[in-house]
């Protein structure tokens, strides 16, 4: 089952390649790894969505918390918690196409942040459900390039991941 | 007044009540050897390999409490080192490797001497860490100190840029250390615990399994007292050895791979299994699911949650210390007069002693050629059963580990889960300066020794007085094993040619040599060579080319399943009615 954890970890130089390296030695799944730092300098937080049966997971989560820089984990899936990702998706925007992406833009609410003559870049935030969507929308042609962060997940309500 | 890094070093190994450092000089670590020069506080032991000085101190830590610390320099040095690191990380041995690192300015160049050591060794430490500022130099000392000592154990790297070695600043060493994100848990929890008292005491089939980890926590008292308390039969892993004494009738010997027949039954049939500081090893209870198709309930004692539920999922985990824990359990226990039923408990040893009584380790000793069995049995006689004994790797490890009882904890100091050929000589160097009155003895191989022989000639320098068993089989003896069992006799490249004179090499290095050959000079020759307190002597039997370790646990197999030793192949060996709830295996 796909899981998002929550990471805070102290900001210091090759702190993330041991979290990085902790997945591919224990061959672990990263689907995707966001990080930066927090309103504290001294912490980043990093998002790591990954994949695995209860075991795996229940693993890794044991594994993160022995690093003995992470200061703590926390599995997003374990109660309720929104998750955005942010994708910027450079377009075909010519003749016909130019209007329709516009409007598929409007339908997904994204944003167009760079208009050429022929292009058109859109940024677009949602769950990571939702981009794909976005891109399969699409006629796979116009689609020039696409970057994503990879999902950010934070918990709902008054659950909060501190020091 | 400032400082230099060099010095600093010098005064946080002081501060720490470092007595030996085991190294060996280089480029990137002159200035620290030039500080050493100037101190005498501690000894520096010179090596004549890298991988030799971070076994020395790893030996040198499994016979002491305290924290290993060998110093290497950058590069080859540093390469040198990894495979000891990583040994004293598979066994949770407390230590601090000092490398030497290429100047800062420098670092990323591809400069001389160049290696990432914070890299090459992220995945077999504890932590380690680059120090690019003569100011964080003494407050990472005492990190790295902190952490190799406390919580699960395990080696910590501190590469040091030579710069850094150079620059001055004040020195002050930090009393104490708080890392907000290494907060290791010690007391068990309480309710936990008395739900483990009381499964205990519903118990028809107690077994207690012990580990490393008890070694670590220096629980061996907390453990016989338990053991005793519930009146179970007690088994120790490889690592645990010595943590439950090995003469005690309630100790039913080593389990797992090359474990007794009755540790190995009992393993299987246990009802209620309580494992102490041991982490469910693939060589302890081989295939999970055939382990556990026995249905048992499962206590588990672990500082480390992540040994916890790793291969074997429990039923009442208790993340502590052995020590702690175990205090704790023993006092609920006696307060609350909550035992297992006295009845099952006397049928549950009346199937332990069946089970023990045809022997497994019994073997036959011709008079004309020495099984290597009886070499370790009339080790520990000769001993009295009191000497420190390290081993390689291979079946020589394995007999020692079954013919040679250890009573006390870190007594016996062996690679388990690495399992590092090499190990065996230096480890024996480091446990016999931490301990210079004992007897050490190094049960080795004639290819093992051969990995690290050029530390008898720190042997000599130093006068390490150790005695070195050679079982020597002209074999790669575990290989031919294996090969003669799954390999149809295939005896690829596990022949040991060219062998040299092993007498006269030890006499090429100062030391004294015997040649043994025959049954009937085993033991003179090892009260000969007890009685040369003061030398080293390489004792190097010529041994069965051919024997094997019993019983066997082969790839895939469950613990009930053992290759047996011949003189139990025709035995009727019965499970009694639990086999019934057992369901068909195979
Ligand atoms: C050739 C060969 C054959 C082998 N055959 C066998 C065999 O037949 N039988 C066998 O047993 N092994 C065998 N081994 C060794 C095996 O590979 C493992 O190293 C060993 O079984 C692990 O022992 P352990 O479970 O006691 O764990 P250790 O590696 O000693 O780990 C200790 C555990 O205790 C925990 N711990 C540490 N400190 C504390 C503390 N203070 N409080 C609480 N918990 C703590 C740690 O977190 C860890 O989980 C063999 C090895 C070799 C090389
Ligand atoms: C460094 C290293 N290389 C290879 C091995 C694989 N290995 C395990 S036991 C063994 C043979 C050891 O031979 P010897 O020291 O003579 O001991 P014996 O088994 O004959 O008693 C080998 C090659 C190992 N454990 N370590
Ligand atoms: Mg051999």
């Amino acid at each position: 089952m796909r899981h998002i954890l929550s990471i805070l970890i102290e900001n210091e130089a090759g702190a993330l390649s041991r979290v990085v390296g902790l997945f591919s030695a224990r061959a672990y799944n990263i689907d995707s790894l966001t990080v930066s730092t927090t309103e504290d300098p001294t912490l980043s937080r990093m998002t790591i969505v990954t994949h695995g049966s209860d075991e795996v997971i229940e693993q890794i989560t044991k594994q993160l918390n022995k690093l003995i820089e992470v200061v703590k984990v926390i599995d997003l899936n374990e109660s309720e918690h929104v998750e955005r990702e942010m994708m910027l998706i450079k377009v075909r925007a010519a003749g016909k196409d130019r209007e329709e992406m516009k409007r598929m833009t409007d339908i997904f609410r994204g944003r167009i942040i760079d208009v050429t003559e022929k292009t058109y870049t859109v940024e677009l935030t949602g769950t990571s459900d939702k981009l794909n969507a976005f891109i399969d929308a699409l006629d796979r042609t116009v689609i020039l390039e696409t970057v994503r962060t990879g999902a950010s997940g934070i918990g709902r309500g008054e659950r909060i991941l501190k020091v | 007044m400032q400082i230099s890094g060099a010095e600093i070093v010098v005064r946080c190994l002081q501060e720490e009540g470092v007595e030996f450092v085991f190294g060996y000089p280089g480029g990137a670590v002159l200035e620290i050897y030039d500080a050493i020069f100037q101190q005498d506080s501690f000894r520096h032991v010179l090596v004549r390999h890298e991988q030799a000085a971070v076994h020395a101190a790893d030996g040198y830590s499994r016979s002491s409490n305290k924290v290993g610390v060998a110093l290497v320099t950058s590069g080859p040095g540093a390469t040198n080192a990894v495979t000891g690191i990583a040994t004293a990380y598979s066994d949770s041995i407390p230590m601090v490797v000092i490398s030497g690192q290429v100047g800062t300015p420098a670092i990323g160049l591809d400069a001389f001497q160049e290696v990432d050591m914070v890299g090459i060794t992220r995945p077999c430490v504890k932590h380690n860490f680059l120090v690019k500022d003569v100011n964080d130099l003494a407050a990472t000392m005492k990190k790295a100190f902190y952490i190799a000592s406390t919580g699960r154990p395990g080696p910590v790297v501190v590469d040091i840029p030579k710069d850094v070695t150079i620059a001055k600043t004040d020195f002050q060493y930090p009393d104490s250390v708080n890392i907000r994100s290494y907060v290791p848990i010690n007391k068990g929890h309480p309710g936990q615990i008395k739900k483990a008292v009381n499964l205990l005491g519903e118990a028809k089939r107690p077994f207690v399994y012990v580990g490393g980890g008890a070694v670590l926590a220096n629980a061996s008292e907390e453990v016989r007292e338990l053991v005793r308390l519930i009146n179970a039969p007690c088994t120790n892993t490889l690592m645990g050895l010595g943590a439950y004494p090995g003469t005690d009738p309630q100790f039913v010997g080593m389990l797992g791979m090359h474990g007794t027949y009755e540790a190995n039954m009992a393993m299987q049939y246990c009802d209620v299994l309580v494992a102490i500081g041991a982490r469910f090893d693939d060589r302890v209870i081989s295939v999970p699911s055939h382990f556990l198709a026995q249905p048992k309930k499962i206590i588990h004692i672990d500082i480390d949650p992540s040994s916890i539920a790793k291969r074997v999922k429990v039923d009442i985990p208790i993340v502590g210390n052995v020590k702690d824990v175990l205090v704790e359990m023993i006092a609920q226990l006696k307060a609350g007069d909550v035992r297992p039923d006295a009845e099952a408990l006397g049928n549950w040893w009346t199937q332990v002693e069946a089970w023990r009584a045809p022997q497994s380790l019994w073997f036959d000793q011709p008079e004309d050629i020495i099984k290597p069995q009886f070499v370790v049995q009339k080790l520990w006689e000769v001993t009295g059963g009191d000497a420190i004994v390290t081993s390689d790797v291979g079946q020589h490890q394995m007999f020692a580990a079954q013919y040679y009882k250890f009573d006390r904890p870190k007594q016996w100091i062996n690679s388990g889960g690495l399992g590092t050929m090499g190990f065996g000589l230096p480890a024996a160097m480091g446990a016999q300066l931490a301990n210079p009155d004992a007897t050490v003895a190094c049960i080795t191989g004639e290819a093992s020794i051969q990995m690290n022989i050029q530390e008898l000639s720190t042997c000599k320098q130093y006068h390490v007085p150790v005695k070195i068993v050679n079982l020597n089989n002209r074999y790669l003896g575990m290989v031919r094993q294996w090969q003669e069992f799954f390999y149809g006799n295939r005896y690829s490249e596990s022949y040991m040619d060219a062998l040299p004179d092993f007498v006269k090499l030890a006499e090429a290095y100062g030391h004294v040599g015997m040649r043994i050959e025959r049954p009937a000079d085993v033991e003179p020759a090892l009260r000969e060579a007890m009685k040369l307190k003061e030398r080293l002597v390489f004792l190097d039997f010529l041994t069965d080319q051919k024997a094997n370790v019993f019983p066997m646990v082969g790839n895939g197999k469950g613990l009930n399943q053992m290759d047996l030793p011949p003189h139990m192949r025709d035995l009727q060996l019965g499970v009694p009615p639990y086999d019934r709830d057992y369901g068909n295996l195979s």
